[in-house]
């Protein structure tokens, strides 16, 4: 379903023989060329490296000191899994921000496809814009944004809520909120997914909604057995793509703290601050291999289960799967 | 979700509740994907069948639709102002001073408090302050904790007040101050910042699009030996994790003297970046293949097709697939930090940005950092603005198409 499959081709079929077939051939590799070798250059080998370093102890500082170490770099990775080192507790944080985040911006982004949506909605492209905008915004300005709408005495949201009587925490200078206020800064993120259910939402035949209403269900019926079904490829594709966006959740917490240690109180020290500081700071850019090698493996590893489970709950309509 | 599926006819769904069916005039209203895009097959969808035969409760009923289109509007508009409000903030405290974001109850503009010029030729801030009279508007003269002095504007006469003239209202009015643009933009170099972003994004994009233009035309019209295990090849590396990549193309930078120089941002864009290719792909597999024959026959080289017949054709995609790599480098911060540290001669915007919130983060009372964010947005926020709907197709064709 993903690759429209091609099987005809500019040039008719081979008149003089193999000659006209082979000369297709040589340019269609022609125009690959580009692709073909930025493969091999910036794609192919540095994986490679990367897990061969793995197994290195290799500093940029002194590179002539390189040697093979073994497992030694998985063995320190695997004991500060064990007893929440860095990179145990920075694995930690991600998960969390993870099972706080992707299910609030699935249900967001739903729920404003579903509203934008709507017939009776009024000037439906400028709230596309709008909802959609912040995406274009760039991520070390909405977090300076973010930073002054979350500050516990000047912010709006504190005055907000003070107006009402409700106190509010000072979200990113304290170790309990820092990780909700980046997640709800990730809402300004909503917009590329909104627009995937809209553009989902209407390819839904209206014929499906008719037959429900004549078996006399209501809004909710249709919902449930006609939207979330037609939806689910969507909604499939929204979550892998989520997942992949938190295992490389980088810039709002850099910004937040530049000294890479993931203030306050370390409540905001995702993986890859972690991986930087390894690599970056500390030079140790054999260790730093084996934490992006082990990145690698949960997000393959998620995705794998994602595709093992859409079999029960994905739906394509057309059949062909 | 294949091709043929249209996000043209917004109103596909026209069944949203029992006040639908009414005869409303369909919304005329710009379809994303226009109809050459992608067969826009939405009109046949819309159901506008009157429900009712009675003339009486097809008033009532255009009423009530009337009402729900309204209430309907208005819980969107709110909730998009609840979703944007972070960012009138920010567009405000730019344009404050210091003094007013810790001021008590200051106005959510930006403003400064009313004086008084004395006599003497002094000028005081007016306050708002109970006294026996009822409120009154006096000019502050001499603040103490417990008792402070007023001046009385309309008699010039001194006068004792009692109470803590930090919880009175001062008398502000709307004044944007742009003395913040100043202070960021001396220490920020705006203009390098700027330059180097440009050439980083234009640069960028034109190889990213020039190279995925070639690679798309290669996988869309040509049969190669293997070309769909090559494609599946390059559907996986869109998945691949920056993260296994990146330390050996740094080293590898680093081994070439190319860290500390913009190449290492500029070069690997001309190698055809897989996302950029499958969107591409995807949009010439929807081109008429006629057209390309028609030319082959008369005799043009496939150099010739894609440059005047294809890209003409796919113009569309072309810009959206330009406007994402734009956005895509102004934004990003990972490589320029990465790779450009240390050399401020060659921080773009967002790296800029950052090092300046990072060393005046709290300065004038972080009124600085929110006006030099506001700096960093401008271009590509107008931009996105300007080129929309390009963009916003671009996003749906990603994604739908799975």
């Amino acid at each position: 379903m993903v690759i429209v499959d091609d099987k005809q081709s500019v040039n008719a079929p081979p008149k003089k023989g193999m000659s006209l077939q082979r000369r297709e051939t040589w340019w269609g590799l022609a125009f690959l060329s580009p692709w073909l070798f930025g493969l091999v250059v910036f794609t192919a080998l540095p994986i490679l490296a990367s897990l061969v370093l793995s197994f290195t102890n290799f500093n940029l500082s002194h590179p002539g000191d390189t040697r093979f170490v073994g497992l030694d770099n998985y063995a320190r990775m695997w004991s500060e899994l064990l007893n929440n080192g860095n990179a145990g507790a920075s694995l930690g944080v991600t998960v969390r921000f993870a099972i706080m985040s992707v299910p609030l911006m699935i249900c967001l982004a739903l729920g404003l496809a579903l509203l934008l949506n709507q017939k009776l909605l009024l000037g439906k492209p400028v709230f596309r814009t709008l909802f959609f905008m912040p995406v274009m915004v760039p991520l070390v300005a909405s977090t300076i944004v973010w930073q002054g709408y979350l500050n516990g005495s000047t912010g709006w949201l504190a005055q907000i809520l003070s107006t009402f009587g409700l106190p509010s925490p000072d979200w990113f200078n304290d170790p309990a909120w820092a990780l909700p206020g980046l997640v709800f800064l990730g809402t300004w993120g909503v917009g590329n997914m909104m627009l995937i259910f809209l553009a989902g939402l209407q390819g839904i035949p209206t014929e499906l909604y008719e037959a429900v209403k004549i078996d006399g269900g209501g809004a909710w019926a249709r919902f449930r057995n006609v939207t979330l079904p037609m939806l689910s490829p969507v909604l499939f594709y929204n979550i892998l793509i989520s997942i992949i966006g938190v295992s490389q959740y980088f810039t709002q917490a850099y910004v937040l703290d530049p000294g890479g240690t993931g203030n306050p109180g370390g409540s905001t020290f995702f993986f890859n601050l972690n991986l930087y500081k390894e690599g970056w700071s500390y030079n140790q850019m054999g260790y730093a291999s084996a934490l992006a090698w082990l990145m690698m493996a949960i997000v393959v590893t998620a995705a794998l289960v994602l595709f093992r489970t859409s079999a029960r709950w994905v739906f394509y309509a057309g059949g062909d799967r | 979700m294949t091709g043929s599926d249209s996000i043209a006819g917004n109103d596909a769904i026209a069944d949203t509740g029992p006040l639908t069916g009414a005869q409303e005039p369909a919304e005329v209203e710009g379809p994303i994907v226009g109809p050459d895009v992608i067969a826009g097959d939405g009109s046949t969808r819309s159901v506008s069948k009157p429900r009712s035969g009675k003339k009486h409760s097809h008033r009532v009923h255009s009423m009530q639709v009337g009402s729900s289109k309204l209430g309907l509007t208005l819980l969107t508009a709110s909730l998009a102002m609840i979703f944007l409000i972070p960012l009138v903030q920010m567009v405000m405290t730019a344009f404050k001073d210091g003094d007013q974001v810790v001021a008590l109850h200051p106005p959510v503009y930006p403003a400064s408090i009313e004086t008084y010029t004395a006599a003497n030729g002094q000028a005081y801030p007016l306050y708002s302050v109970p006294t026996a009279n009822g409120n009154e508007v006096l000019a502050l003269e001499t603040a103490r904790r417990t008792t402070s002095t007023f001046i009385d504007p309309k008699t010039g006469k001194e006068i004792e007040w009692t109470g803590n003239w930090r919880g009175l209202n001062a008398m502000w009015y709307f004044s944007p101050k742009f003395d913040n643009f100043g202070s960021v933009l001396n220490v920020l170099n705006f203009p390098l910042l700027f330059r180097n972003t440009f050439v980083v994004s234009i640069v960028g994009t034109i190889g990213a699009v020039s190279s995925a233009v070639v690679v798309a035309f290669g996988f869309a019209r040509f049969r190669i030996p293997g070309k769909n295990g090559l494609f599946l090849v390059l559907i996986m590396t869109i998945m691949l994790p920056f993260q296994v990549l990146l330390i050996p193309q740094y080293i590898a930078y680093t081994e070439i003297a190319w860290t500390g120089t913009l190449l290492p941002l500029l070069v690997p864009n001309f190698f055809a970046n897989a996302y950029n290719v499958f969107l591409l792909r995807q949009y010439f597999l929807t081109l008429p293949r006629e057209l390309d024959e028609a030319a082959q026959i008369d005799g043009a080289s496939p150099l010739r097709i894609l440059w005047s017949v294809i890209v003409p054709q796919a113009m569309p995609a072309i810009i959206a697939v330009s406007l994402f790599h734009f956005f895509f480098s102004w934004n990003d911060f990972f490589a320029p930090l990465v790779y450009l540290s240390g050399h401020p001669d060659l921080y773009t915007m967002t790296l800029g940005l950052q090092a300046f919130s990072a060393t005046y983060g709290n300065a004038n009372n972080g009124t600085l950092t929110q006006c030099a964010a506001l700096l960093a947005m401008i271009v590509p926020v107008v931009i996105f603005f300007m080129g929309q709907r390009a963009f916003m197709r671009g996003v749906i064709i990603s994604g739908v198409e799975k």
